[in-house]
């Protein structure tokens, strides 16, 4: 018989057993008996400096590691801190396991000081969690968390453990098997369904392969690469897919969507076939759904069956893990194409002539001030095909998709689907914790900068140089473009004045980070380098840029992409054959 | 308007009635009625659902409450190939009238203190019925359970959705879930 532990001691146990290196979080009463054991693991933990920096340091991690990021935070508002990174990992299918503490088993539901229903509370928004009040349970709900959040589609997982559940002695046993009777995801795709799929496919005349962030997520994109070159169809990258297709590559047209290139855009909504990876057909991909590509065929591959027919009817449904998909998928092309291979030589001239005609681009600023999409573009450029990307969410998140080069899986991390202002610098800190060799820019908004940069103090104190850039227009610059589009002008609550206030350098020296600042053109480039060249601390660079940049192409919400405009009141000049 | 009864299987955890209602409200489902109780199997619980599907697939609805961890099995309970029976207890004038149409619809009643006290069970239409006769009479109160319904002849839902109830490892259980994935 094995010596009896405190439930803590079995809980730090279980996460060494399950293979964690790092987690992130901040004690507080509730949680205090299990950082007594974390004081004597192996674990690194990270001091973070609010919880939400906890959670989205944990989804970076996993974003950038592919492993399952872990943050811990004690209970009531410690936990609900959490809640925002839960849902972010949620709408971004990212694995990542919480442990929140909980008050005594005996003072639950008593609203008992620092309570609250975590599990009520994130029963929406995570995959699935826990309440555990039986020191003896902790070991099998830990192993569980991690493999619901890692198999199957990805997500978060909270395991809430009351306080005395973690004082008490228990025996600890890490389960050799789990016994989850409703939880098998499909991995291995119906064959027959392969087999039409590959048909469509040959059959397709204006065929697109339409890519979301779940081949990141399976590993895929050696196989995609191999599917796309051997079908020769153009590619899409959603916002989430960016990475998973070189951008240098021919068949790459960018990034579909509200803000993508007009030849995504258009390529989809003229296709004949659909060839959907791991995407959702999400409101800022489709534009208004019943006019999102209506001659196309879609043939949709997806390990969650209920994205299937969620938003698009799928003519051949793939249920499975898109590497097992595509491993099937790519010989029953290869063998379908030796009976009949389709010419898409007059698809490639339309796809072309889009790509050739309506580049992305910008115009410098008339007044002579700082371009934001230029002073992104010179980033990515300087930093290289290595360097790891995370964004915040607005103008600069766009720009960061557009104008940075992504030619390798899990160099673009951010907030897709939940959409996240302050999401950058906390995931920026994971990713950095994730891979310590590889350059890390948080690409950030002046907005969305003052939402989470306290995690720069856990950055300087914990050697995690990252660097930050803040694309400084000194406003809500998302918010102001569409109240310049559709709101006449008036620009209510979206001047922060942070030109003025806060002063981001000194702000970043306050908190142990190098402060830079870069107002002119001719300054951009050597401002980089010489943030490139400091890898002992953080830097912060503001960059003050032109204000009044808008993010182009543009599909306003709720219209069919066939209005795309490429710039204000503009819409593409097509052939009249075209229409 | 189209209506359809889910017979699911849960795990018997605390909990798991809140994950499947949350579900539904969040994703805008319109349950008619819900009933949960016990199974032949201690650690597994069953709940009829009545839904009243308008703008959303069937499918749909399966795949995404099968997504709960908690929730082992789902199968339509179709009318012609299930028995589907709910429990009306209801408190009316005790009058000639009442009485007479407790009979008429096999209904148990207690006549007790001037209200008659009648307890039916029967198929959802047949309850309507009597209880849009019944409102002739005057109601005082009702109370009703709920659809509960079972599939007719020799299989058990548990042999559709638990056989390989079990443990979950890196292999593919091909078809090992719910109805809708064959």
């Amino acid at each position: 018989m094995s010596e009896k532990i405190t439930g803590a001691q079995s809980l730090v146990k279980a996460l060494e057993q399950t293979g964690v290196d790092v987690m992130f979080g901040i004690p507080g009463g509730a949680i205090l008996p299990a950082y007594d054991p974390i004081f004597d693991s192996k674990i690194r933990h990270i001091l973070v400096r609010h919880e939400q920096g906890a959670g989205h340091a944990a989804t970076g991690y996993a974003q950038v590691t592919g492993k399952v990021g872990v943050c811990i935070a004690t209970s009531g508002p410690g936990a609900t801190n959490l809640v925002t990174p839960l849902a972010d990992a949620q709408m971004d299918s990212v694995p990542i396991v919480a442990i929140t503490g909980q008050v005594p088993g005996p003072a639950i539901g008593t609203d008992a000081f620092q309570e609250a229903d975590i599990r009520g509370v994130t029963m929406p928004i995570t995959k699935h969690n826990y309440l555990i009040t039986n020191p003896d349970e902790i070991p099998n709900a830990i192993a569980e968390a991690f493999y619901i959040a890692r198999t199957g589609r990805p997500g978060p997982v909270l395991v809430d453990i009351a306080k005395d559940a973690l004082q008490m002695k228990t025996e600890f046993k890490y389960p050799s098997n789990l016994n989850l009777a409703g939880y098998n995801p499909v991995v291995n795709p119906d064959l027959k369904m392969v087999q039409q799929a590959a048909q469509l496919i040959c059959e397709s005349k204006k065929p697109v392969l339409y890519i979301g962030g779940g081949i990141i997520k399976a590993n895929a994109s050696a196989e995609l690469m191999q599917l796309a070159e051997l079908i020769n169809a153009p590619v899409v990258t959603t916002l989430m897919a960016r990475g998973a297709f070189p951008d240098s590559h021919r068949l790459h047209l960018g990034m579909p969507g509200m803000h993508g290139t007009v030849a995504a855009v258009t390529a989809l909504q003229k296709a004949d076939l659909l060839i959907t990876l791991g995407a959702r057909f999400d409101d800022r991909v489709t534009g208004k759904l019943s006019s999102f590509a209506t001659k196309a065929k879609v043939i949709h591959a997806d390990i969650d069956p209920a994205e299937i027919g969620k938003n698009r009817h799928a003519d051949v449904p793939l249920i499975g893990d898109l590497k097992n998909i595509l491993k099937a998928l790519i010989p029953t092309v290869k063998s379908e194409l030796a009976k009949n291979k389709p010419d898409l030589t007059s698809w490639w001239q339309e796809v072309d002539s889009w790509r050739n005609r309506f580049p992305l681009g910008f115009d410098e600023p008339a007044d002579g001030s700082l371009s934001p999409q230029y002073v992104i573009k010179r980033i990515g450029e300087i930093s290289g095909p290595d360097a790891i990307f995370a964004a915040g969410v607005g103008q600069h998140q766009m720009w960061a998709s557009q104008f940075i080069n992504y030619e390798k899986p899990r160099t673009w991390l951010n907030s897709g689907g939940l959409g996240t202002m302050g999401y950058a610098v906390p995931a920026a800190m994971g990713a950095k914790v994730g891979a310590p060799n590889q350059t890390v820019w948080a690409i950030d908004g002046d907005g969305c900068f003052q939402m989470t940069n306290q995690e720069l103090v856990t950055c300087a104190l914990n050697n995690i140089p990252i660097k930050v850039a803040v694309i400084n227009n000194e406003s809500l610059g998302m918010v102001r473009q569409w109240q310049t589009l559709f709101y006449n002008q008036r620009y209510s609550n979206t001047d922060l004045h942070s030109k003025r206030v806060p002063d981001f350098k000194l702000l970043a020296e306050a908190m142990g980070c190098v402060g830079m600042r870069c107002e002119s053109k001719a300054d951009v480039d050597k401002t980089i380098e010489a943030a490139m060249a400091i890898n002992d601390r953080p830097v912060v660079v503001d960059f003050n840029v032109h204000r009044d940049a808008m993010v182009w192409p543009m599909v306003a919400a709720g219209t069919s992409n066939d209005e795309i405009t490429v710039a204000r009141s503009m819409a593409p000049v097509w052939d009249s054959q075209e229409l | 308007m189209a209506i359809h009864t889910l017979a699911v299987l849960v795990e018997n955890s605390p909990g798991v009635l809140a994950r499947v209602a949350s579900l539904f409200s969040r994703r805008g489902y319109n349950i008619d009625s819900l009933a949960v109780g016990p199974t032949e199997n201690p650690k597994v619980s069953r709940m009829t659902i009545v839904l009243n599907l308008e703008g959303h697939a069937l499918d749909q609805v399966n795949a995404q409450l099968f997504k709960l961890v908690n929730v082992i099995g789902i199968s339509e309970m179709k009318p012609a190939e299930s028995l589907q029976r709910e429990l009306l207890l209801v408190k009316v004038a005790n009058t000639p009238k009442s009485v007479e149409l407790s009979k008429k619809f096999g209904a148990k009643f207690i006549e007790a203190n001037g209200v008659l006290e009648v307890e039916a069970v029967g198929e959802r239409a047949e309850i309507e019925k009597f209880l849009t006769e019944l409102k002739a009479v005057g109601i005082k109160e009702l109370v009703q359970s709920g659809v509960v319904a079972m599939e007719k002849g020799a299989t058990t839902l548990a042999d559709r959705t638990l056989t390989t109830m079990g443990t979950a490892n890196q292999s593919n259980q091909d078809n090992s879930t719910a109805d809708y994935q064959n």
